[in-house]
């Protein structure tokens, strides 16, 4: 089911309370990276019922330039974490989310991992402010 | 038993001369060499197993293997009772400061055997995740090759680093206790060419 980003909170919201959907749990959130299409990104939200067994899922597309979407941290709490990482990995900004930090990265990392337009390989190593450049560019 | 006698260091008796004082009882030394001896026959290392190399270096330790002949089965928990680190296995980027925090905390003097690829050169992990070498965040003195290694490889590897503690100077410091970036020893500017400081 593909919703728009500022209709999200409300649509899981009814998914949740109807008594014939009942999606008590999400089970997993992520996100996916396109970047020759519009919009780029995709938020999707795996939802799954306890009481009837079944699942759903849902997402939302994001455009490129500023990649923000409501956090539904306030319906289910196991969003929390769900949503930093999608944070850190792809640099989507969840609003209203309570503590909104990288979790995997280091906090001062630059730059989102999991994007296509990032370096694959040949990346160079922080430490305590020094750079120190990727392995085959060193000129050993 | 015949001496061992490293080229270059052990130049002033024969063998014969030596083993005909040893069968009168009387060793002639020096400080120097008395010290490295006793250095490396007992070495101790860090317990820094990060991933499948450990299981070879555990592998190393145990019965088989028998780090034991060398005196160095005990693996120490803690980097005060250590003079060896072993990195085995990948170190990942937040992993980084804490593997310096230990070789900072092991008393002088302190050696490091890179084992393992991943922990010499970043392996096939080319990616954001993993330190490329773990030369960039620690001086090592020995690095072993293989994925991982097999326990002979990293005995052999042992082995180079007691010749190179053998004939070492005994009371020169290995790491400097200061330097711009925090990086003592491995200082990435003197290092890499291209690399900049903060």
């Amino acid at each position: 089911m593909i919703v728009a980003p500022d209709e999200l909170v409300a649509s899981l919201e009814s998914l949740r309370s109807d008594a014939d959907l009942a999606f008590d749990f999400l089970s997993d959130l992520s996100a996916t990276d396109w970047p020759d299409r519009v919009p780029r990104f995709w938020v999707a939200y795996q939802l799954y019922s306890f009481r009837h067994r079944h699942r759903l899922r849902v997402k939302a597309g994001l455009a490129e330039e500023l990649p923000r979407i409501d956090s539904v941290t306030g319906l289910y709490p196991t969003a929390d974490w769900l949503e930093r990482e999608v944070f850190d990995f792809f640099g989507i900004v969840f609003d209203g989310h309570p503590d909104l930090r990288r979790i995997i990265m280091p906090d001062d990392w630059d730059g989102h991992p999991l994007r296509k337009d990032y370096a694959l390989g040949g990346v160079g190593t922080h430490y305590r402010g020094a750079f120190i450049l990727p392995v085959d560019e060193r000129g050993m | 038993m015949p001496v061992e006698r490293i080229p270059g260091v052990h130049t002033a008796k024969s063998a014969e001369q030596s083993e005909e004082e040893v069968r009168r009882g009387i060793l002639t030394t020096t400080v120097a060499r008395a010290v490295n001896w006793a250095r490396k026959q007992s070495m101790w290392p860090v317990t820094f197993g990060l991933a499948c190399c450990a299981i070879e270096m555990m592998s190393a330790g145990a019965g088989t293997y028998d780090l034991a002949r060398w005196g160095m089965e005990l693996f120490r928990a803690s980097p005060r009772q250590s003079d060896l680190m072993i990195v085995a296995g990948r170190l990942s980027q937040k992993m980084a400061p804490v593997l310096r925090q230990i070789y900072d905390q092991m008393p002088e003097p302190k050696w490091v055997i890179s084992m393992g690829v991943c922990a010499s050169a970043g392996g096939m992990f080319t990616n954001y995740a993993l330190v490329q070498g773990v030369d960039t965040i620690v001086p090592v003195d020995i690095y072993v090759p293989g994925c991982p290694p097999r326990p002979e490889m990293l005995m052999h590897g042992i082995l180079k680093l007691h010749q190179k503690v053998r004939t070492s100077d005994v009371l020169k410091r290995r790491t400097p206790t200061s330097s711009p970036s925090g990086c003592a020893g491995a200082s990435p500017t003197s290092r890499w060419p291209g690399a900049r400081s903060p």
